[in-house]
């Protein structure tokens, strides 16, 4: 690569870079973007046919007459999913779980995060390696059980809030984010006699906006989706997430014979059933994909700022 | 300036005090570590300790402390039983088909972007694209049942349309079938995502490497190979040794959820075949945890195993 042309030729470069592709270049411009376009065309024909389906009528799923646009346009499939036995309890538990358990995540992690960020900090790296081994190897599912019986976890709300209370991954990130606080604010802030609690609230953590933003948003979708806890170590039907009444429908199988009752023929329970699968799929992602696209910066940020340093 | 800062540092925290003195310097700073340390130590290494059941005959009555002792027999237990080779080797398949499927598109993915000129397109198609990676477990599992469903699904649809007259083979319970549709419907799920990393990595990409390929007459696609990829080279071979180290971590949600009679064959891996030894049916905490253990060591050895060729290689290590 020749490394003399720098800086003299600058317009001349832009020129032959930025204005207009070559001629050659045309064909590779254009097979790239077709195929990118067929890339997202196969990402989202699956999610349009669901969202169609969730809108059709029973007959027009179970007669597989839905491709991708609603067929007999309906809303019978959302009316039966907001009548469907255990739904609105297992809503609310799920944003219960997911506020209560996100403010704590994030509570522990700027905990854990900022003295580990602080280059100062006598025996930082066995107290990193401590919290970063629990990364690489665990105890496993049986010990783990175990110990919550012991606590008297199971069953309980607890369950669900605090085994997974910290994620290092997400502290190494905040971890991070800290560390690029410029060094000379805590000096200039010791001078005048601030200590490191008033450090914290007063200048580390006004400038953690961001970072804030995004523990919560990884840790709140974290929650949402959830489901192994749950499965584990919750029994009573009024603790149960909406994940775990997902896994029955939609895994599972065992769709709610009320809620489908007054359907006389086999196909007409068939498509009821089809209907009801699709409108929960929809319902219970709605949240989460409506507010993706405002939040999406701040995802792509922690991803970024993570890689970084592991 | 730097020289006169760090002068006014060691005001404040004199170097030459011993121990002590100096740890009562930062008790703030520990003080915000108790909490955190507090959950590592009850819910991570508490489990640890728990492993020991592993060689232990565990009985509820007695507890993990004081059931007897027993060896390595549930170990060899489990080396000698039928199912160690299929949930080993099904692990190790899953795994290494999903790397082998999964790795390399999000890399060709990320160049093509790169490669958007019209910027609105492009970012509506990430938008998109990200998307998948949002979506649970289960609604991910729920969602390929019913466009693969045979009966109704969008497969199902397209099969009959082509041949109104056959019956459509049902893929969810053909054991030939899942791991296909584990695999791709993992990369259909990650490949968005996957990409933001290497985004991350082309933004370091010297734009005069570029005006200088240009101006020697190179395409845009040499430009790519030459310039692009040799930049992102670091960062894909840390990504890959790191995909290797996990190699062991097929997670149990996805397995678990997929998992029916009809596909057993292929789809019981460790993890999930620990659950069922443990959890249901048998009950046998101390085999269960056996199982698992086998799994989180071979696991920790692979992850120390490719870090240390990671030093090696790119002088890149986790640790």
């Amino acid at each position: 690569m020749p490394k003399k042309m720098r800086k003299q030729d600058n317009e001349a470069i832009i020129l032959a870079t930025d204005f207009r592709p070559a001629k050659r270049d045309k064909v590779f411009y254009a097979i790239n973007g077709a195929i990118l376009i067929l890339l997202t065309l196969i990402v989202l024909i699956p999610l349009i046919y669901i969202l169609a389906c969730s809108f059709s009528s029973p007959r027009a799923v179970a007669g597989g007459k839905v491709y991708l646009w609603p067929v007999e346009f309906s809303v019978e499939g959302y009316r039966r999913v907001f009548v469907y036995p255990n739904i609105w309890v297992s809503y609310g538990n799920t944003i219960f779980y997911t506020i209560v358990g996100t403010a704590i995540n994030v509570v522990v992690t700027i905990l854990c995060a900022y003295p580990l960020a602080r280059r100062d900090l006598p025996y930082k790296g066995i107290i990193m390696f401590i919290f970063t081994f629990t990364m690489m190897f665990s105890g496993g599912m049986i010990p783990s059980y175990i110990l919550l019986k012991n606590l008297g976890m199971t069953n309980t709300r607890w369950a669900m809030l605090v085994p997974g209370a910290l994620s290092v991954y997400n502290m190494i990130v905040a971890r991070t984010f800290l560390m690029n606080i410029p060094s000379d604010l805590l000096d200039a802030a010791s001078i005048d006699g601030c200590n490191d609690t008033q450090y914290f609230f007063r200048i580390a953590l006004p400038l953690s906006g961001t970072l804030i933003s995004m523990l919560v948003l990884f840790y709140a979708v974290g929650h949402w989706n959830s489901y192994f806890n749950a499965f584990l170590y919750l029994y009573d039907k009024k603790l149960m997430p909406l994940q775990i009444v997902l896994r029955e429908v939609l895994v599972a199988n065992s769709i709610n014979t009320e809620s489908i009752a007054d359907e006389s023929s086999f196909t007409a329970i068939v498509g009821m059933s089809e209907l009801i699968k699709h409108a929960l799929i929809v319902v219970s992602s709605v949240p989460i994909l409506v507010l993706y696209p405002f939040l999406r910066r701040y995802f792509v940020k922690g991803v970024m700022i993570g890689s970084l340093k592991g | 300036m730097r020289k006169e800062v760090s002068r006014l540092t060691s005001a404040r925290f004199p170097q030459k005090r011993s121990g002590w003195k100096k740890l009562k310097n930062y008790w703030r700073l520990y003080a915000f570590l108790l909490i955190p340390l507090v959950y590592v130590l009850v819910f991570c290494y508490t489990p640890m300790a728990g492993l020991q059941i592993a060689f232990k005959k565990y009985s509820p009555r007695l507890g993990i402390m004081r059931s007897p002792w027993v060896g390595f027999t549930q170990f060899r237990k489990f080396f000698n039983s039928y199912y160690f080779e299929r949930t080993l080797g099904n692990t190790l398949t899953l795994s290494i088909y999903s790397i082998v499927a999964g790795f390399p598109i999000p890399i060709i993915l990320a160049l093509m972007f790169n490669c958007v000129r019209f910027s609105a397109g492009r970012k509506a198609a990430q938008n998109i694209m990200y998307m998948p990676h949002f979506i649970s477990v289960v609604v991910m599992v729920g969602i390929i049942n019913q466009v693969f469903g045979a009966r109704t699904g969008l497969y199902g649809q397209i099969y009959r349309y082509f041949d109104p007259s056959a019956t459509v083979p049902d893929l969810q319970l053909s054991a030939n079938a899942f791991r296909h549709m584990y695999v791709w419907s993992g990369v259909w799920q990650g490949m968005g995502w996957g990409t933001v990393i290497y985004t991350a990595a082309l933004t370091g990409v010297d734009p005069a490497l570029h005006e200088a390929a240009v101006i020697d007459g190179a395409s845009r696609l040499q430009r790519v190979v030459h310039v692009d990829v040799p930049t992102i080279i670091p960062t894909i071979t840390i990504t890959l040794i790191l995909r290797f180290g996990s190699i062991m971590g097929i997670g149990f949600d996805k397995v678990y959820l997929m998992q029916n009679d009809m596909n057993l064959r292929v789809s019981e891996v460790i993890s999930t075949y620990t659950y069922k030894v443990g959890l249901t049916s048998t009950l046998d905490y101390s085999y269960s945890t056996a199982i698992g253990m086998f799994n989180s060591v071979v696991g920790l050895i692979m992850l120390a195993l490719m870090n240390f060729i990671s030093r090696r290689v790119s002088e890149t290590s986790l640790w």
